[in-house]
């Protein structure tokens, strides 16, 4: 289990990160999203042991992991931002290079080596120099540089960053697959990973938590999440929003129009979606409904209303 | 200190994965024999030694060795391969010693490529091959010297051009610092220990003992302090940079 608490990263005036507190448990995957500069690198960078903190401290099992760094960097495996590697090296050397610095040698090294090139699929590349890779594979050595020693902890800064769609399902599926005894740490802003592969998300903003929970609970708090969406056409659609906008269960009805037909986003008041009060007032109007659903919340709205300074918005 | 030798074999290793060595050995090659057949009149010397070689080595050095030694830390951060070294369960001192001793092991390699000058001259008469050896670990401490400043030089800037350029002026300084050129600025108004104290700390005064085969405890000292120190230096502007990040 690896724990921050009361984390401080002070630049001068400047408070890249300051006092965030989490713990993060085996099996979990953390995600970490935040505008660019909320400090979810500087962050990863002091889970690392890269930069230490103005304030605070991190343990890993209750370990302190300034007392002992090094100890502390063996059990972690870091995929720095933009995943560096040596460009005039081959991917099979620089393993060998990271193997080596971590004390993986000989036969333990042989047989780490293989298993992570081939869960990350690094076969057919193995011998060519690095600087001729793909992003995709580069991204993928720079995650089999992080899993070689099979660390307890694995903290990965935007691992997904510039990878098309195939790659991205690929590295995702991989990492959940190495979830089940592993504390993951990554960071993104892509909202639909944290969706896919995060058991939880911490929102960060100017260096401070501004929400931690499920990617589910996080959604609960959109004003979309019960909303009711109906679609149907244009013509009508007018009157029955200004029907349904009276009605107490109902706080507000937002229209989207999209060619010949509207959507009607109902939003609820209370915490059920009102889907009774607004069948009711559907049989009324006679507007001819082509399709409804209950909206499960929108991570991005919530992102975006908790990382918008007042300044921003206006 | 554990983890230094990853460190050490994956920089050499870079030196020949890259054109670097190739161009700086034959540069080297080409500009000590220059100066050692026409500055140094090897043969009109007539004389079954290398003094004529060896001598030239502290001028030669002064753009060969910033040459190398400016990438030494200016391409990891600038890659940010730097983060990925100092997270690495390898202590800070370890990487900074195996990067500095890869160079130096790899300027040591271009020296000892040298050896067709040593059988030409032992082939033209019989020289003291004791002093020729003496003249080689000389040029070796003299390069190592230069390497570590500028390795120091190299992790304070990120461009490699001022770590060039500031570690010539550095090393040059060191060099001629028992040279009336230095010497002339303290004559005068300095008083006379900080004048000579200025003076034992030319490259060159320690140099020129050891190229005499007369290889002193005291010049050794001189060198493996030095480089201890500039190492030490290059320790301190690491931390201090990644906390900059």
């Amino acid at each position: 289990m690896i724990k921050a608490e009361n984390l401080s990263k002070h630049y001068g005036a400047l408070k890249a990160v300051d006092g965030i507190s989490f713990a993060v448990k085996k099996g979990e995957v953390l995600g970490f999203l935040g505008p660019n500069g909320a400090g979810k690198t500087t962050t990863m960078k002091l889970l690392t042991g890269f930069l230490a903190p103005t304030t605070g401290k991190i343990t890993i099992d209750g370990n302190d992991i300034s007392e002992n760094l090094k100890k502390a960097q063996k059990k972690i495996g870091y995929l720095p931002e933009g995943a560096p590697l040596y460009e005039e090296m081959t991917p099979r050397g620089f393993l060998k290079f990271i193997g080596a610095a971590r004390g993986l040698e000989g036969r333990a090294f042989l047989k780490a080596f293989d298993q992570v090139v081939k869960n990350v699929g690094l076969e057919s590349v193995l011998d060519q120099r690095v600087e001729t890779l793909s992003k995709g594979y580069r991204s993928r050595l720079g995650l089999a540089q992080a899993l070689l020693h099979d660390p307890e902890i694995l903290i990965l800064d935007e691992p997904t960053d510039g990878l098309d769609p195939n790659q991205k399902h690929k590295i995702r599926g991989l990492i959940q697959s190495l979830s089940k005894n592993k504390v993951i740490i990554i960071s993104t802003h892509n909202l639909e990973e944290v969706e896919s592969i995060c058991s939880r998300a911490i929102i960060i903003h100017q260096g401070k938590i501004v929400a931690d929970g499920t990617p589910h609970e996080l959604k609960t708090k959109s004003r979309y999440y019960n909303a009711v969406l109906i679609r149907g056409p244009v013509s009508g659609h007018k009157k029955l929003a200004a029907a349904l906008e009276k009605l107490a269960a109902i706080s507000g009805v937002e229209v989207t129009r999209e060619g010949q037909s509207a959507t009607l986003a109902v939003l609820a008041a209370g915490n059920k979606p009102p889907v009774g009060e607004i069948q009711k007032q559907l049989a009324k109007s006679r507007w001819p409904v082509e399709e409804i659903s209950v909206d499960p919340g929108r991570l991005e709205d919530v992102f975006r209303t908790l990382t918008t300074t007042a300044e921003e918005a206006a | 200190m554990a983890g230094w030798m990853a460190i050490f074999k994956r920089e050499l290793f870079s030196y020949f994965a890259t054109p670097v060595a190739l161009v700086f050995m034959v540069v080297f090659l080409v500009l000590s024999g220059a100066f050692t057949f026409y500055l140094g009149d090897f043969f009109l010397r007539d004389q079954a030694d290398l003094q004529s070689f060896f001598i030239y080595h502290p001028w030669l050095f002064l753009f060969l060795i910033p040459a190398i030694s400016m990438r030494l830390w200016a391409e990891d951060r600038r890659s940010g391969t730097f983060e990925l070294l100092l997270t690495l369960p390898v202590s800070t001192f370890a990487v900074v010693f195996g990067k500095f001793l890869a160079a130096w092991i790899f300027i040591g390699l271009t020296l000892a490529m040298t050896f067709p000058i040593w059988i030409t001259v032992n082939y033209l008469g019989a020289p003291d091959n004791g002093v020729i050896l003496a003249g080689y670990l000389a040029s070796f401490l003299m390069a190592g010297s230069y390497l570590s400043i500028g390795a120091a030089l190299s992790a304070l800037t990120r461009n490699q051009i001022i770590a060039f350029v500031g570690t010539a002026a550095i090393c040059f300084l060191f060099m001629a610092s028992g040279l009336p050129l230095v010497q002339n600025l303290f004559f005068g108004w300095a008083p006379e220990a900080l004048v000579s104290l200025v003076a034992s700390f030319s490259f060159l005064g320690h140099f020129n003992s050891i190229l005499k085969g007369v290889i002193e405890g005291r010049d050794l000292l001189f060198f493996i302090s030095l480089i201890a120190f500039w190492l030490f230096v290059n320790y301190l502007i690491v931390n201090l940079k990644r906390e900059a990040g």
